[in-house]
């Protein structure tokens, strides 16, 4: 087996919220003992509903936050923040909404140009500007365009931009979080052939996050399925999807809806809403809307084991 | 509804034309902000070339043609068009040269102002929680004082000059820049192009004046119009006062303290500074308000 | 007689670089007790024309339409005070943020009772009574104490049960849902859809829904007009329309969903949809069809009879035999 790009142990990061001078602030666990690792070329992505940590977790892979349990350890090197400064170069972050992530007093060439700038302080201005030319072209922009802001162009062309951006330092882990859902349908696919086509000829590590399970499943090779900051199902692609183990996957997979009219589906209905991160329910964090739960389920905590793949429930599918 | 013209806004860029015909055409929708652009423009054309312009040296005393009315009255020449004042020295004159001076306290104390407000903003902004409560509270402290009086403070400490007054009210216009730019970083830092930045391995400093601070001008550029005119309202208060400009320097608010007691006597040496101190607010005001249509995207027409 | 019949209507905005054309001649009819999809990317029109439906829209807006009226009634006759009655009370609507619909200084109670003191002549404990009705009626627990809570309070799901509460508060005749579950969880959307469609049924309204996904429209829609640039490409009876679209958009759109992918590379419709100044002369669709010809890039493109989905197209797919090509 080969070594893994990006590999992580019960990583875990905690928020304090609240708190004033009277009050103790209450601990939000946005992600808690979650485990995975990305082999170079290889797609692993994240799933789950807004609240379960996937965007935490993006930002802790990015270096942004400083994880508060667990480890990371990117390559060879363990992902402490004394490091950060000399891993930054490996990875790189793609984020949803392509009209809030590009600087628009910033030219486009600038905007590439500024991580060499940062990080290769000793390459010329002109290697600099050939290579943003060159990230051009491979992300499919034209080169004519490296003057302009951004505002002048269309979503997707400013997706493109920041995939660019995100290439300019030759990054082996690219942190997708949710880089499609803003975008329509026709230039959504011509985005996710983009990063299929980069992936294959760079040999890329994609860690794609995403609530989108047609899209997931068109381009992962592995999910992790999170519920309330913990993973609850992970495993290949196919085994997640055409025999999912958790509840709360099989209630995901049958609440998206398909593009095939009069199937007459009977849907799983869950019951209410996700609990509020600040109360996780001291058993499973699913218990609350499962219409399997037992008592078992409401006091102790699942662990995430089993065959064929890992799925944190006292009474998995088969 | 907002929706809706959003993604109608979304729709339109590509080819649009340049940011700064896009700034003329929603600069040009208000009437009153052009008149003001126009009447500044003269102002300043008037303060660079006051040399040039003014008939007479403005603290040259014609002896024996003091107080005289301007030309369209009984007794006035045109010699005098506006006249002159208790000393005889010509009112055209001190007026045209007041404009320089006027100017000037406008440029130094906003330039002052500005930079110091803006660089406490961003150290306020970028701040941990007590570097930023320290600073945030020392400016509700000065915003706590009336600001006249607080420069007037100032200045009897500092002592009356027009150097001392400009620092004082620049101070005290301070916090305003301080508060808008804290507030405009807190809200820019959370977008993923700062995050963006990060990653890339910008450091502090950069993140701060290349990637934060060109995105939160507009607003900043407005309070500086607007803060142009309190400045040399404000200076012109002082001097009325005798705390600013010392006499014979023709500063508008310092004539107006010399000609106090000629009110009912010579009603030109009080109304004509006046009139000049109005006018020139007055249009800086009005672009200042044109200014903030152009600029402030959240007024922004689709 | 349809309840909703549009006719020709065009929207026009004038913007700062000249004058842009948000919806070009579109028709919608809608029956009651009906629920009509309109499909489409952003800037199709799709939102902008039913909030010319309304009555939404800003100033800048100019609208013409040959024929536009609701239960009979013209609404481009309408006086401002003759429309407040129609609309919220017979024609509603709710929108995609619910966070930002509803008005946070208020509680929920208080905006529900709102809507009903507007257009019913309930007196005060009937209204309170009602809005616990309707709040179960969407499925809120415990809705006496939630009628005490404001916005900020309530999750996503639960403020767009409301907002759909007070939509249906005055029992409309039809209901316009725009993008009703765009910025829901996929496990609150089905709910949420469930909801509507189960209103619908019930009440017999007529049911317009805005969306850009097209798995939302499989499964809850009975027919559904796709928009491109403004313009309504095509209209069939939703089976009909997955299955057999006339239109080159419409089948491109449907091959580029990820779902419907044979292999690792995606379908794509190549280029962007026109913007203000870069309109083609002939079929909208033209630059970016694969079908197009000399005749589409200058000829704007015919509405075919219902039978090829009234597609606004020189070459239609899938003609049905014996059917004519107009």
């Amino acid at each position: 087996m080969s070594q893994p790009i990006v590999l992580a142990e019960n990583l875990g990061r905690d928020y304090e919220v609240g708190g004033g001078l009277f009050s103790k602030p209450g601990i939000v666990r946005a992600v808690t003992e979650t485990s995975f690792s990305i082999e170079a070329g290889k797609t692993l992505a994240v799933v789950g509903e807004s609240g379960c940590g996937k965007s935490t977790l993006a930002r802790l892979v990015t270096l942004i936050e400083e994880p508060t349990a667990g480890h990371l350890r990117i390559g060879d090197t363990e992902a402490t923040p004394e490091n950060w400064k000399k891993l930054r170069t490996d990875v790189q972050i793609v984020f949803q909404d392509p009209y809030g992530s590009l600087n628009l007093r910033q030219k486009v060439g600038a905007m590439l140009e500024e991580p060499l700038k940062i990080n290769r302080p000793e390459m010329s201005k002109a290697e600099r500007q050939a290579k943003g030319r060159e990230m051009m072209r491979l992300v499919g922009l034209r080169e004519e365009h490296y003057d302009r802001y951004p505002h002048m162009f269309s979503g997707g062309q400013r997706q493109r931009i920041a995939i660019a951006r995100a290439l300019m330092l030759e990054p082996k882990l690219l942190v997708l979080d949710e880089p499609v859902s803003a975008l329509d349908l026709s230039i959504q696919s011509q985005i996710l052939n983009l990063l299929l086509d980069l992936q294959e000829r760079l040999q890329l590590a994609y860690l794609f996050i995403s609530h989108d399970l047609s899209v997931v499943r068109h381009v992962a090779d592995d999910v992790v399925v999170m519920y309330l900051g913990r993973p609850v199902e992970t495993g290949p692609k196919d085994e997640v999807f055409d025999a999912p183990r958790h509840p709360y996957t099989k209630a995901l997979l049958s609440a998206t809806p398909r593009a095939e009219p009069g199937g007459g589906r009977q849907r799983i209905k869950l019951q209410g809403e996700l609990p509020s991160p600040l109360n996780v329910p001291p058993g499973c964090p699913f218990a609350p809307r499962c219409w399997k739960a037992e008592d078992i389920c409401r006091s102790d905590r699942p662990r995430l084991e089993g065959q064929p793949h890992p799925a944190a429930c006292h009474f998995p599918e088969a | 509804m907002a929706d809706a013209s959003s993604q109608i806004a979304r729709t339109v860029p590509t080819r649009r034309a340049g940011r700064l015909r896009e700034f003329w055409k929603y600069f040009s929708e208000n009437r009153g902000a052009v008149i003001g652009l126009y009447v500044f423009a003269a102002f300043a054309m008037v303060a660079i070339f006051a040399d040039f312009l003014a008939p007479y040296d403005p603290t040259t005393q014609f002896r024996g043609s003091e107080l005289i009315p301007p030309f369209w009255q009984e007794g006035g020449e045109w010699a005098f068009p506006l006249g002159t004042d208790a000393v005889g020295r010509d009112m055209l004159s001190r007026l045209i040269h007041g404009a320089r001076f006027s100017f000037f306290v406008g440029i130094v104390v906003v330039v002052v102002a500005a930079t110091g407000g803006i660089l406490l903003g961003l150290i306020a902004g970028f701040a941990p929680k007590w570097l930023d409560t320290l600073i945030m509270r020392l400016m509700d402290i000065i915003l706590a004082f009336p600001s006249l009086l607080l420069a007037l403070v100032l200045v009897a400490i500092l002592g009356p000059t027009l150097l001392n007054a400009m620092i004082a009210i620049a101070l005290v216009l301070q916090p305003h820049y301080v508060r808008l730019t804290r507030a405009s970083v807190i809200n820019e830092r959370t977008k993923d192009y700062v995050t963006a930045a990060r990653v890339a391995g910008a450091g502090y400093l950069r993140t701060m004046f290349v990637t934060v601070l060109p995105n939160c001008l507009a607003p900043i550029i407005v309070q500086a119009a607007l803060s142009f005119s309190t400045a040399i309202l404000d200076a012109a208060a002082l001097g009325f006062l005798g705390m600013g400009a010392q006499p014979p320097t023709p500063e508008w608010g310092t004539m107006l303290a010399d000609a106090r007691e000629f009110v009912l006597r010579a009603w030109w040496v009080v109304t004509f500074p006046g009139l000049a101190i109005l006018v020139t607010v007055l249009a800086i005001n009005l672009m200042g308000d044109g200014l903030r249509d152009a600029l402030d995207p959240k007024l922004k027409r689709s | 007689m349809s309840l909703l019949k549009i006719r020709n209507l065009s929207v026009e905005f004038s913007t700062a670089s000249g004058p842009f054309r948000a919806v070009d001649q579109v028709d919608v009819d809608v029956e009651a007790g009906e629920i009509l999809a309109i499909v489409g990317e952003s800037g199709s029109g799709k939102s902008v024309s039913m909030l010319a439906t309304m009555g939404l829209l800003p100033w800048t807006a100019t609208i013409t339409a040959d024929e536009m009226s609701f239960d009979g009634q013209d609404l481009r006759e309408l006086s401002g005070r003759a429309r407040r009655r129609i609309i919220g009370k017979d024609l509603s609507m709710i929108f995609q943020e619910p966070m930002s619909s509803l008005n946070p200084c208020f509680t929920t109670g208080f905006q529900i009772t709102e809507a009903l003191r507007q257009h019913t002549d309930l007196n005060r404990s009937q209204r309170k009574d009602r809005a616990v009705e309707l709040m179960e009626m969407v499925g809120i627990p415990d809705p006496s104490r939630r009628l005490k809570a404001f916005p900020h309070q309530l999750s996503g799901g639960m403020n767009q049960r409301v907002m759909i509460a007070m939509a249906i508060a005055c029992r409309p005749r039809l209901l316009i849902a725009d993008e009703p579950t765009t910025a829901l969880d996929v496990t609150i959307q089905a709910q949420i859809l469930d909801l509507l469609t189960g209103l619908q049924k019930e009440t017999g309204m007529g049911l317009i829904l805005i969306t850009h996904d097209m798995g939302v429209v499989a499964e809850t829609a009975e027919r559904v007009a796709v928009q491109y640039a403004g313009q309504k490409v095509e209209d069939q009876p939703v089976a009909d329309l997955f299955a057999t679209p006339h239109h080159p958009y419409t089948s491109a759109l449907l091959a580029a969903l990820p779902e419907r992918a044979t292999e690792r590379r995606l379908a794509t419709i190549p280029g962007v949809v026109p913007g203000q100044h870069d309109r083609p002369e002939g079929c909208l669709f033209s630059p970016r069809c694969q079908y197009a010809d000399e005749r589409c890039r200058t000829v704007p493109p015919p509405v075919q009879p219902a039978p090829i989905g009234r597609a606004r197209c020189h070459y239609p797919l899938n003609v049905p035999a014996g059917e004519e090509v107009a």
